[in-house]
């Protein structure tokens, strides 16, 4: 066999290897998959405005699904994402028209208001020993509730013009919002991979025990993830807030479940310690074509949560065959 | 009543039982004795059906019987009482004894009535008062244990295991249960006893089988043994070669660790020792005997009564393990896979886990490079045989498994290593390469606290031993007493001071 014949045939296997062990490789050739089938069925799915209409239209729920991601790394769950998103962006709605503040502290408290709550969860999971799933479904009734009462149940809207580039801006042709995804994606993909912080996430879903009594400090890491989550929700609050333009009480209802399948589709392991942040969006992408796809196709919106939850069906299965 | 002809049993290779006899006659008491790992439990589940024998007989009056299944001992005749309770903690006593088994009236719903009665009766048998109608898991030990039995006897058990019954219960319940036993050996029950409290045996078994190893050693009538005999039986002559010679000790060792007051829980019996430079300290005791307890409470990871510790003199109090890393103790968990190892992560990630802060560039991001010069030099150190740093740590045998574990605190400034079991589940070879590992590190100055379960490993590494029984320390011996007779005796029948 000459020399690059060799270089080939192993780059082939490098290839195969590849597809047969990486994580990522079944969410991939899933999006793959659904895209094409997507391309048949609509001539409109391939262009370039409609890929970006879809990213701008993935980008709450992809913002959201990272910080979901660190929480079910450690082997956690947050429940809470999509209302207390809605209560800040409410809140920094609130803050823009009723009490006049500068549109910039505004923001500011959006992002406060999550951290707030983000760090709460976290807290009552780690240092109150309560389960995640408890903690976050009561922050979740919480949230929404504080969010009504503080707006009396109505949109608050008359913002300052600027806070809609967040939502529908664009540089160049690219979205503002995908901007921002894709930045806290390389931002969260940096945590993860690169910093002590990110092992020990994956070291608390692999095994917390052991974890634990090697020194690692287990309590502050999950501490750190709920505040993670958190903090993007309200990131996301404040791309939803652009793109509608008010703050809006009832925003995010089961935006959490959304999250949650995007991780999942992605890849990870929903008991922890696997799991790339890249699947993660590869994951939320596929939810987002196969709404994008469903739509063009004209099918009834009620019939397309039926498909979503049967592909998240299928998709689990198969990656579960797979390994 | 119930025979055992030359059983045998292997999982994989390894053969755990070496052809066991057991003879137990109707209406006797007879102990089943050995150490921690003799094979006990073992012989036990195939006499319930739980596993199968690789070869060997067994008889029920008389008559050659197998069974395929749990179900099928219980057929026979034969009830267990195990270790670990095999009752549902929500349901009440009466459910509990008729789990499965319910008693159903004309339209195939329950009968309670009817199962409540049967239970009372069989209670009342027993001469137990035991509320029937809450939740099991709100009954004391003892109750629990007497529930067990009493589900056994529902089945018409005429064989009755009782599996180290004593271990979790106090004197006055002892007593108790001394009691029940004694009625069923007059109604004619065969018991089987296991204990490991030589006491314990002497005052209601009247006839006893000793397993070592495997190996059945022999039989003999109560009577006719004493408690020196038995140890020797128990433990027998062996003599291993695999440990590295014991350094002549350094009176003038520093303390490093002092425990002045350690009660594991409310109202049990307090330790205190001392830990000093360059030895090794072996924690000796049955399974159960708090030795874990005892170093998970130093460091914070288990809520004890009391804890007392200074650490080079100073009173110190440690809240977690990463408080303990930081004073430079470290904990080599008892099981490797559930406590020390993150399974899917690489030998790398494994050894770096707590490693970190040396690894980080300004505190924020890994430098890989020298994680990896770091973690080969580690492997090397401790002679972990791999592929290279990024194997995963799963694919290792249990030497190199331990290996990575150790290698985790090599690179931080320790002066305390702490070893649960360290051989457990290791090769032989391996055993003497971990074994002089120890030495090297006790002959850089590190103190070493061993747990073990293997009595010649204890024999053969410490310097002093500390005897565990029943939560605390009951003796501690050194030099030429650490000898396996005496370590035993302490072990089962030691007497503990309970202070309040």
């Amino acid at each position: 066999m000459s020399h690059d014949a060799e270089i080939a045939t192993s780059r082939k296997g490098k290839a195969l290897e590849w597809l047969l062990h990486s994580p990522l490789a079944l969410p991939l050739v899933g999006l793959i998959v659904v895209s094409i089938l997507m391309g048949f069925a609509s001539d409109n799915f391939f262009t370039l405005a409609n890929i970006l209409n879809v990213l701008r239209q993935v980008s709450v729920v992809g913002i959201l699904a990272v910080g979901m991601t660190f929480v079910i790394l450690t082997g956690g769950i947050d429940l809470s994402v999509g209302a207390v998103m809605a209560l800040a962006g409410t809140i920094a709605a609130g803050l823009m028209v009723n009490m006049g503040l500068p549109g910039g502290l505004g923001l500011a408290a959006a992002l406060l208001v999550g951290l707030g709550l983000g760090l709460v969860n976290g807290a009552l999971v780690a240092w109150g020993r309560m389960p995640a799933i408890i903690v976050t479904l009561a922050m979740m009734g919480i949230a929404r509730g504080l969010g009504l009462i503080y707006s009396g149940g109505y949109p608050i809207s008359g913002l300052p013009g600027w806070v809609s580039w967040f939502g529908i801006g664009r540089i160049g042709v690219v979205p503002v919002p995908v901007i921002i995804m894709l930045v806290i994606y390389a931002l969260a993909w940096v945590l993860l991979q690169r910093t002590p912080f990110g092992r020990h996430v994956y070291a608390i879903g692999g095994n917390e025990t052991a974890a634990r009594l090697s020194g690692v400090r287990t309590g502050r890491v999950k501490l750190a993830v709920f505040a993670i989550s958190g903090l993007t929700a309200s990131l996301a609050a404040i791309v939803l807030t652009g793109r509608l333009m008010s703050g809006q009480p009832n925003a995010g209802v089961g935006f959490e479940l959304d999250a949650i399948a995007a991780v999942v589709l992605g890849g990870t392991a929903i008991a922890g310690g696997r799991g790339l942040i890249l699947g993660t969006l590869i994951g939320a992408i596929l939810l987002g074509v196969l709404n994008n796809g469903l739509n063009l196709m004209g099918i009834n919106p009620y019939m397309q949560d039926v498909i979503k939850g049967l592909i998240i069906l299928l998709a689990i299965y198969i990656g579960r065959e797979w390994r | 009543m119930l025979e055992l002809r030359g059983i045998r049993k292997s999982f994989g290779r390894i053969e755990v039982l070496h052809g066991v006899d057991l003879h137990v006659r109707a209406g006797e008491v007879h102990a089943l004795l050995g150490e921690n790992g003799a094979g006990k439990s073992t012989l036990m589940k195939i006499v319930s059906g739980i596993i199968q024998p690789s070869s060997g007989t067994i008889l029920i009056d008389g008559q050659e019987r197998s069974f395929p299944t749990y179900d099928d001992a219980i057929q026979a005749g034969i009830g267990i009482v195990f270790q670990e309770f095999s009752l549902i903690p929500y349901l009440t006593a009466v459910e509990n004894m008729f789990l499965a088994r319910e008693i159903r009236n004309g339209l195939g719903l329950l009968d309670r009535r009817a199962m409540r009665e049967r239970a009372r009766q069989i209670l009342k048998r027993l001469e137990v008062d035991i509320p029937l109608d809450i939740p099991i898991a709100r009954l004391s030990v003892a109750e629990q244990q007497f529930v067990e039995i009493a589900k056994a006897l529902s089945l018409d058990a005429r064989i009755l295991v009782l599996d180290e019954p004593t271990a979790t219960l106090t004197p006055s319940e002892t007593a108790h249960l001394f009691k029940v036993m004694r009625e069923l050996r007059a109604a004619g029950v065969a018991l089987v006893f296991i204990s490991h409290h030589l006491d314990e045996i002497f005052e209601i078994c009247d006839r006893i089988t000793v397993l070592r190893d495997g190996e059945y050693v022999g039989d003999c009538d109560v009577a006719q043994v004493d408690t020196d005999s038995l140890v020797e039986m128990m433990v027998g002559r062996r003599i291993e070669n695999s440990f590295p010679p014991k350094p002549t000790p350094d009176p003038d060792a520093a303390t490093v660790l002092q425990v002045s007051r350690l009660q594991l829980r409310r109202g049990g019996p307090i330790s205190a020792f001392d830990l000093r430079a360059g030895e090794i300290l072996g924690f000796a005791g049955l399974v159960g005997s708090g030795r874990t307890e005892t170093v998970l409470s130093m460091l914070g990871e288990y809520g004890a009564a009391s804890c007392q510790l200074a650490i080079d003199g100073v009173p110190t109090r440690l809240r977690d393990a990463a408080d303990a890393l930081a004073q430079g103790i470290g904990l080599l968990p008892e099981s490797r896979k559930e406590q020390g190892l993150i399974t899917e992560f690489s030998i790398l990630q494994n050894i770096s886990l707590n490693n970190y802060g040396k690894y980080a560039q300004g505190h924020w991001f890994i430098d890989f490079r020298k994680e990896r010069d770091c973690t080969r030099t580690a492997m090397q150190q401790v002679r972990v045989k791999a592929q290279g740093p990024h194997a995963r740590v799963d694919t290792l045998s249990g030497g190199n498994q331990q290996k990575v574990v150790i290698a985790r605190w090599l690179n931080h400034d320790m002066r305390v290593l702490i070893f649960d079991e360290p051989t457990r589940g290791i090769d032989v070879g391996a055993k003497a390469e971990i074994y002089q590992l120890m030495r090297d590190f006790t002959a850089q100055g590190y103190a070493i606290i061993m747990i073990s379960s293997e009595l010649p490993e204890v024999i053969g590494m410490s310097d002093r031993v500390c005897v565990f029984r029943q939560g605390g320390i009951v003796a501690t011996v050194e030099g030429d007493a650490i000898t396996s007779e005496r370590i035993m005796t302490h072990a089962t029948t030691g007497k503990v001071d309970h202070v309040a």
